[in-house]
């Protein structure tokens, strides 16, 4: 090859847009061979496993423990206690100042004396085999003093309960009250009002993929490697450095393939503290992968909501005031960092707010009780503000003789208002319940369904349509955590570079767990740089090389990672064609970038591709112009800072035949229109709103983390606790509108929670609505044969 | 602790004579003893499909099944088919209609998808979704994973080679 300038060549007609494309994920070929790599499938020198030995009890001081066999144990290297953790790990605290007022007590990454939940570790047991360290834990003693244990979350509260924390005074953690200040003259004047309550019971993530933590720990250089199934490596990263006492710089996180997050894996769990601390004080690694039985009694649980709600309406049917009281209990302790009164304080926000109502009024109680933790899980409040909005509102529908459709279509705020304020004080920048709800109805042929329904009615099957309008707050700022003291970043950052082959590699701080992250940025890359999606590479998932980021959750990794990639990749097109220009002695303005190659902006002719200029910039600058500098690595950030969140909005209906002899549901179909703004690609979208749905839907009917009264977990185990399968679960059809944010070029908004905020809701109105012949309803979720049988007075 | 026996076991083609624990599970004994991390465990009492692998053409459950059960047989595992080419159109399948996100579980599902796809060509999507309620997906909702397996039907039928088992 001679390094003269490559003769034109034929205009070559530019390769289409990558973004908004039903692109196939590269990344998920090795997924399909079994090749991934999650934590457990790592495998260090030295490496030891640590097995936690767990209360019982929901409530129990530790009066002894004899380890004495244990020691003696093969395999056994070491058996450690809180005590003695406590030295090398701060104590943690799971409070968040702008949240006022709220409290909790300090955690520690193993219990000392004292253990406040049914699996909290008191004891960790390190050996060479994972089996080995469970052999071990058979032959400790432990001697408990069962504590009184507060579980009822509705008697936490009561003079007579006993108080978890006794610094605390009680068993508060939160309180939180919001008043438009009419709600009493608004519901006194009303022509209806309606009223009800509503119960979400707990239940948990179930990730696939257990959470794994595997901690390197070198002491020679004082430098931690923490192999991490998680979703937020920088966040983890900072923590370790904080609790451990470690510089931040010395501490590296990695997350190669994540089995399942769902939010379940973005908390800071004192058995990840524990294990690091474990890799520390042994100095050697240690892997901690959590078994099935002990994920239902540690992984973050969520919803145990209890909502009584009224909704004041004119005889129209016009909206007038929603008013709420929710109380909700979380375990004993706030989850650190994100805490756990987000998932309360979300229904607060969120309750009403589709609809035009002047006036709103809440209450919330976060209280503290000896059950496992709960915290922000898939949808977060979101799924609990719909069901109640979207219950009461299908109520009023009832009692009015207003069809459901009709009665939101009078309601929703209308497509031209924005931007504008719900009555809560969120803030809209830009929906499309009008567009979206239009959309539906064609999509489910509404009038079709509702005469087939009546139909099968006179014939003894009782089917139900169910429809939720929801909102889902996407894209945040700093407003979730950064401004309540929480180092957990809001913006995003990308670096892309190209390479001396022509290949684009972008690295970014938000990572994947199965979304499509990686695929979406390359899109993004490809289209904003300008090169085949095949010759782009992605990196994420290791605090050592991205940027700085906050990672995955409340549905920012599009939006806002998505915004910083294509900013990167415009500058990085820029700079190509400047060292182009330098190297073919042409204007740059006259230059175009398409498919890896440089061309002629005026007769669309190759002038010479990406591979070629690589070469030049790194083997052959002494060709370019004196004075001349090409610069291949750009680095941009973004961070959305017009509104605390953008808001998008979606509406799910389910289609759904309730056998009255047997209690069963079948789900006969269920769709979703949704806005998350631009597309950047449909067969990953649909996919993740589908299986948001599922997951929705799955705490709708089957999901619960079942507690007797003294806190124990009666069907903490794969076998009991119910998920969704495949027989069960209906086809779904997912359709969008499109209304692209403006707080970024991108004009991505998030899309992974909607449908696990809106399915609940649209399941339960669309089995009132198959009961409504009897004229009972059911609002206690999940909704069980038994409780609809109940319902129905057949048992 | 028992004493440790010798087992011979055939794992995509390879015979591996190991003293292995009597409590061994086959899931761990392949991904402890052979570094074969391709089968997973996601539950290990026999729910949730993750461990889905083949002992002499049938599936099994590997958290179900002892090391030593295995003696003698012939164990194939989602390595070995995926280099055998065996089940290349599934997996295209799966990729094409997006049938995987977290990928955990999906080698299970693919595994017990050809099981169906062999012993019944002409699986309907309700028997599809019937047979496939063994395992467990967390992500995709499973819509998309039916449909990769409906087209896999399509295409093997169209190739004539439902039904075959290549052995
Ligand atoms: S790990 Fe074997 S069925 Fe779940
Ligand atoms: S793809 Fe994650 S569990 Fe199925």
């Amino acid at each position: 090859m001679n390094d003269l300038v490559a003769p034109p060549v034929v205009a070559e007609a530019a390769a289409p847009p990558h973004i908004g494309r039903r692109v196939v994920r590269p990344n998920a070929r090795r997924l399909t061979e079994g090749r991934g790599t999650y934590v457990d499938d790592v495998e260090l020198p030295r490496m030891a496993h640590v097995v936690y030995l767990r209360s019982p009890h929901a409530h129990a001081r530790v009066v002894s423990v004899d380890v004495t066999a244990a020691h003696a144990m093969p395999g056994v290297i070491a058996i450690v206690d809180g005590a003695r953790l406590a030295q090398v790990c701060a104590p943690f605290v799971g409070t968040l100042s702008h949240m006022v007022g709220m409290r909790s007590a300090p955690q520690y990454a193993i219990a000392i004396d004292r253990a406040c939940w049914q699996g909290e570790a008191v004891l960790a047991i390190v050996a060479d085999t994972r089996a080995l360290a469970e052999d071990a834990v058979e032959t400790i003693v432990v001697e408990w003093e069962p504590l009184p244990a507060v579980a009822d979350m509705e008697t936490a509260l009561a003079p007579q309960t006993p108080v978890i924390h006794a610094e605390l005074g009680s068993n508060l953690c939160y309180h939180r009250e919001l008043d438009t200040g009419g709600v009493d003259a608004a519901f006194a004047g009303a022509d209806v009002v309606v009223e009800e309550t509503y119960v979400f019971g707990r239940h948990t993530g179930v990730t696939m993929e257990p959470r794994s933590v595997l901690a390197d720990f070198n002491p020679a250089e004082r430098r931690l490697t923490v192999h991490h199934s998680h979703q937020a490596p920088h966040m983890m990263a900072d923590l370790y450095a904080r609790q451990l006492g470690l510089p931040e710089a010395d501490v590296r996180v990695i997350c190669r393939d994540v089995g399942g997050s769902f939010g379940i894996k973005v908390h800071a769990y004192a058995d990840d503290f524990a294990t690091v601390a474990l890799a520390v004080l042994l100095k050697r690694p240690v892997k901690f992968v959590a078994d099935r039985l002990e994920s239902f009694v540690t992984d973050i649980h969520a919803r145990e909501h209890r909502v009584k709600a009224r909704l004041a309406l004119t005889r129209e049917g016009r909206m007038l005031a929603f008013d709420i009281d929710d109380l909700t209990g979380i375990g004993p302790y706030s989850m650190f960092p994100r805490t756990s009164v987000v998932e309360g304080n979300q229904v607060v926000n969120i309750t009403g707010g589709p609809y035009n109502h002047p006036e709103y009024r809440a209450k919330l109680d976060v209280v503290f009780q000896n059950k496992v933790q709960t915290s922000q899980y898939r949808g977060v409040g979101h799924p609990v503000a719909c069901a109640v909005t979207e219950g009461i509102v299908d109520l009023a529908a009832v009692r009015m003789g207003i069809d459901p459709l009709e009665l939101r279509r009078r309601n929703v705020m209308e497509d031209d208002s924005y931007p504008r304020k719900g009555a809560s004080g969120i803030v809209l920048e830009k929906l499309s319940h009008q567009q979206c709800l239009a959309k539906l109805e064609t999509m489910i042929d509404y009038p079709a369904l509702r005469q087939e329904q009546a139909e099968l009615r006179k014939k003894g099957i009782y089917r139900g349509i169910g429809i939720a309008v929801l909102i889902e707050l996407t894209n945040p700022g700093a407003a979730f955590y950064g401004v309540g003291g929480a180092r957990i970043a809001a913006q995003e950052g990308a670096t892309v570079r190209l390479d001396p082959t022509g290949v684009v590699h972008c690295a970014v701080g938000v990572g994947e767990q199965g979304q499509g992250t990686e695929t979406i940025f390359a899109q993004i890359a490809a289209d904003e740089v300008g090169l085949p999606l095949a010759a782009v590479r992605i990196i994420t998932g290791d605090t050592a090389v991205t940027p700085y980021g906050g990672g995955t959750w409340a549905s920012r990794g599009a939006g806002i990672g998505g915004e910083a990639v294509l900013q990167a990749s415009r500058q990085l097109r820029t700079n190509i064609l400047a060292l182009a220009a330098a190297h073919l002695k042409r204007d740059a303005g006259e230059l175009d970038v398409a498919d890896g190659k440089v061309r002629d902006r005026a007769t669309q002719a190759t002038l010479v591709d990406f591979a070629e200029l690589g070469r030049i910039a790194y083997f052959r600058p002494d060709l370019l112009p004196q004075g001349f500098q090409s610069e291949l690595v750009v680095t941009r950030h973004y961070s959305q800072r017009t509104y605390p969140f953008v808001f998008t909005n979606g509406v799910q209906a389910s289609y759904v035949e309730v056998d009255i002899e047997t209690g069963f549901v079948k789900l006969l179909k269920h769709w979703a229109v949704e806005d998350c703004g631009r597309v950047i690609n449909p067969l990953l979208l649909d996919e993740q709103i589908r299986g948001a749905i599922v997951q929705g839907i799955g705490g709708a009917l089957f999901e619960e983390c079942l507690y007797d009264g003294s806190g124990l977990l009666r069907n903490g185990s794969m076998a009991d606790y119910l998920v969704p399968m495949a027989s069960e679960m209906p086809d779904i059809e997912v359709a969008h509108v499109e209304t692209p944010t403006r707080t970024s070029e991108l004009g991505a908004k998030g899309a992974g929670e909607a449908g696990t905020a809106g399915a609940p809701a649209a399941v339960m109105n669309a089995i009132n609505d198959a009961l409504a012949p009897f004229d009972v309803r059911v609002t206690a979720q999940p909704f069980t044969p038994e409780k609809i049988l109940r319902a129905l007075n057949k048992i | 602790m028992t004493d440790k026996v010798l087992t011979r076991i055939t794992v995509n083609g390879v015979l591996h004579e190991r003293w292995v624990e009597p409590r061994q599970h086959l899931v761990d004994y392949l991904r402890d003893e052979l570094g074969l991390k391709g089968t997973r465990s996601g539950c290990e009492h026999g729910v949730c499909g993750a461990c889905t692998v083949r002992i002499d053409g049938d599936i099994v459950r590997g958290c179900l099944t002892l090391a030593v059960q295995a003696d003698g047989a012939r164990v194939e595992t989602i390595e070995g088919v995926s280099d055998s080419g065996e089940i290349a159109d599934l997996q295209h399948a799966f990729l094409e209609s997006n049938a995987l996100q977290c990928g955990f579980c999906t080698p299970g599902m693919l595994l017990t998808a050809d099981a169906l796809l062999k012993s019944e060509p002409a699986a309907s999507r309700e028997q599809i979704r019937e047979h496939m309620s063994g395992n467990y997906c967390r992500c995709t909702g499973y819509h998309a994973i039916v449909d990769a397996v409906e087209s896999t039907r399509e295409t093997r039928r169209l190739a004539g080679c439902g039904g075959d088992r290549h052995e």
